[in-house]
């Protein structure tokens, strides 16, 4: 039943004071970046966040700790990885981040197919945990679906997404060089961080063998050296150690504890509260608009109500798509806008399966001071001006090379002092090569509600039937033979390919299930984000996107946030949302 | 305090070395007994220490007991390990025990230096012919679990990373391109 908190004890203390004029739901990547574009255009914004909170500096308890500070190390007891299978697969989850990470018990869903939902219940969410990694999207990406004929169109252009792109990357701060690609813009750019001596060879080696390929570094949200806005966000240069998802304490890498709410908080409009789970978005019928949200407390589990003139969505792809479809009215009772049936449904991600490990002789001189947070990026080379593959679209190719430790002869006693001391010097040198494939959105593809299964707050728990096709059996082929051969062609040897088969949810890139479109018929939202059916509502983490290109997805949702948060505060001046 | 410990601490207190003592030592002592469960004792601790000491001596940086790896071990068995793991573990320091006594006529601990090194070269050996051809599914070998537990221990200690390796907790910067000449240490992460 629409707005059924059966046993729940109503707690509204009067609707003017649970009244903002605007509210924002979840504060990771995206909620930050809506709250701190509300806020800084006066509007007095409520930030949802249904974990605890996390204050920059003062909550990262393991930021400076060394390695030999934890009692395991940084591995895991067995207890807890036999208890948490799914979040134990996440290369970020050890001894140093489990407060940062959602346990499987804690939170448990349906997987009708497998799918690995790793979650950050806190405020800034996964924007403490995530890989940094922030190339932009080119007008290939944006025009894939139209050209080839899968998904939708995309009802934006890249020429409408660039300026956004500068706003949200100069905030930021994004490392970068002007590589001048067509199907990598460059973008507003700190100094880019550095190859070494093996990167170089291998990137050499490539050009020199492939036109289509260009080799460049990655683009990361990493302070290589700061602007004045950077440092009127009290966040300092990066200091490459790479313990990131610790919590930098040096604002080195963009969070929204780091960088937007701490920003927003300042404006004097935001209100956080935590402990917060939202239950639903509230649908008026009279009204004819969206009026607010009800909100479950995480811990008292009463239900209250608050109300605003705009509602940004932004709980992350799949509690979007969550929180939506529990969104029931008479006007929408198949889940909030959901005229056509599609809510939920063509979720996509990205295809991580495959990985190319390889040594290569020499470069025995050359060593590397410090820890970089990026690497290699060869952007898609594959149906980038038209289809010419037997599979749709492509992939990123991401490479890294480094020196192995120890120095070991064959016939050493690999027992005591001689030993020792050969494994205390640099090894050989391995070159790593994986991929980041875009998948195809499709209708079978899809979350809903479970029927009878409830969590602790009596919102109906999520089923995944999310699942790779044969496109992406050909795209991991491809990827395999065509990195092989790169690196064969720089002279690495002893390469491996390897098929992780992981399951889709690991590459922490589930998008779509509320999708833009220029079409109400098909597709869930306008080229601004508002819902077709429901101007006053918007969505702009991963959920809204059409499709999922090959670039890393977290500074397009940053850059369409920003977008549709100043488009939103336009029409509320203009009078063209009805409140 | 073992009894090797008691003995010396008595000729400390009588003002000088036990004529004999070495002859007294071995002649009236019995066997210790390690643990059968996680549950690790001081004794346990101290033999673990020996054979990561072997594994890892102390050269110009200081070796694995400095570093305490043989209390890491016993914590990482216990919390980080599964059943049957812990089982080949703690049936590995028994063996490992046993093949000393047969060796050398001796348990571990009271074996000298080089035979410590003999027999764990030799065991090293086994273990590694094992793991060659040795499937998935099939039971580790229990020198291959001390061996990583050593290894891991000793290269994520202070001493380890900071004498060594190479530390910089707080690089400051990256820099692709540096020199490196032999003998030089890797960097520790």
């Amino acid at each position: 039943m629409p707005g059924d908190t059966t046993g729940v004890h109503m707690n509204n203390k009067g609707v003017a004071q649970h009244t903002y004029d605007a509210i924002v739901i979840g504060s990771g990547i995206s909620g930050g970046w809506a709250a701190k574009e509300l806020c800084d255009h006066g509007l007095k914004t409520l930030l949802l966040e249904r974990g605890r909170n996390v204050v920059h500096l003062q909550d990262y308890p393991t930021a400076t700790k060394n390695i030999w500070e934890f009692g395991h190390r940084g591995r895991q007891p067995f207890a807890l990885t036999k208890d948490n299978p799914i979040v134990a697969r996440c290369y970020a989850f050890g001894e140093a981040t489990t407060q940062f990470f959602v346990k499987d018990q804690d939170h448990p869903y349906i997987q009708e197919k497998p799918f690995d939902w790793i979650r950050g219940y806190q405020v800034g969410g996964k924007s403490l945990l995530w890989a940094r990694q922030t190339q932009r999207w080119s007008h290939f990406e944006f025009e894939a679906p139209g050209r080839d004929g899968f998904a939708v169109e995309w009802p934006v252009t890249y020429g409408d997404m660039a300026p956004w792109y500068s706003h949200v990357e100069k905030f930021a701060g994004i490392s970068g060089n002007k590589d001048g690609l067509e199907n990598l813009p460059d973008g507003e750019f700190l100094p880019p961080w550095e190859m070494n001596c093996v990167e170089k060879h291998v990137q050499q080696k490539i050009h020199e063998n492939y036109k289509d390929r260009p080799v460049i570094i990655g683009r990361c949200a990493h302070l290589t050296k700061p602007n004045q806005v950077h440092l009127d966000q009290n966040r300092q240069q990066c200091q490459a150690r790479t313990l990131c998802e610790r919590g930098c304490p040096f604002g080195g890498y963009f969070s929204s504890n780091a960088s937007t709410i701490p920003w927003a908080e300042k404006t004097g409009n935001l209100t956080l509260q935590t402990g917060a789970v939202v239950h639903s978005v509230i649908y008026d019928d009279k009204l004819g608009r969206a009026t607010g949200v009800r909100v479950i407390d995480a811990n008292s589990k009463t239900a209250t109500e608050y109300y605003a003139k705009i509602i940004f969505v932004n709980a992350s792809c799949m509690n979007t798509n969550l929180l939506l479809l529990n969104s029931t009215s008479n006007r929408f009772p198949n889940g909030f806008g959901n005229d056509n049936g599609l809510l939920g449904k063509f979720v996509a991600f990205h295809n991580y399966r495959g990985h190319v490990s390889s040594q290569i002789d020499g470069f025995e001189e050359q060593y590397y001071y410090g820890r970089r947070p990026t690497g290699m990026v060869i952007p898609n080379f594959r149906n980038v001006r038209k289809q010419e593959m037997d599979f749709l679209r492509g992939y990123m190719v991401v490479y890294g090379a480094g020196r192995f430790r120890g120095q070991v002869k064959p016939g050493m006693d690999e027992i005591g002092g001689e030993y020792k001391d050969a494994l205390t010097e640099a090894g050989g040198w391995g070159v790593h090569m994986s991929m980041q494939g875009e998948t195809i959105p499709k209708e079978s593809n899809q979350v809903y509600l479970s029927k009878d299964k409830k969590d602790e707050w009596g919102i109906p728990q999520l089923v995944t039937a999310v699942d790779y096709d044969d496109n992406d059996e050909k795209i991991v082929k491809d990827f395999l033979q065509q990195a092989s051969e790169m690196l064969e062609k720089a002279g690495c040897k002893n390469i491996y390919p390897n098929d992780t088969k992981q399951a889709p949810g690991l590459d922490i890139h589930e998008m779509g299930g509320v999708r833009m479109g220029k079409d109400p018929k098909t597709s869930m939202l306008n080229k601004w984000n508002q819902f077709h059916n429901c101007p006053n509502v918007f969505v702009t983490d991963g959920a809204c996107m059409t499709s999922t290109g090959s670039q890393n997805p977290s500074l397009t949702y940053m850059a369409i946030t920003a977008r549709a948060a100043n488009y939103a505060v336009e029409e509320l001046k203009k009078g063209n949302i009805k409140t | 305090m073992n009894r090797r410990e008691a003995v010396s601490r008595v000729a400390l207190l009588l003002g000088g070395t036990i004529v004999g003592a070495e002859f007294f030592l071995s002649g009236c002592k019995v066997d210790k007994k390690y643990t059968t469960t996680t549950d690790f004792a001081p004794d346990d601790v101290a033999y673990l220490d020996e054979i990561a000491d072997t594994i890892i001596p102390t050269t110009s940086t200081p070796g694995a007991k400095a570093a305490a790896v043989g209390a890491f071990m016993t914590v990482m068995v216990k919390d980080c390990y599964e059943d049957k793991d812990q089982k080949i573990f703690l049936d590995g320091m028994k063996k490992l025990n046993e093949a000393s006594k047969t060796k050398y006529g001796h348990e571990f601990v009271d074996a000298t230096p080089e035979q410590r090194k003999e027999l764990l070269i030799s065991i090293d050996k086994e273990a590694k012919d094992y793991s060659k051809n040795k499937k998935k599914e099939d039971p580790n070998h229990y020198f291959s679990l001390m061996k990583q537990l050593t290894l891991l221990g000793y290269f994520t200690s202070q001493i380890g990373c900071e004498q060594a390796l190479r530390y910089k907790a707080v690089p400051g910067r990256y820099e692709g391109c540096i020199p490196y000449k032999k003998g030089d240490k890797a960097w520790a992460t």
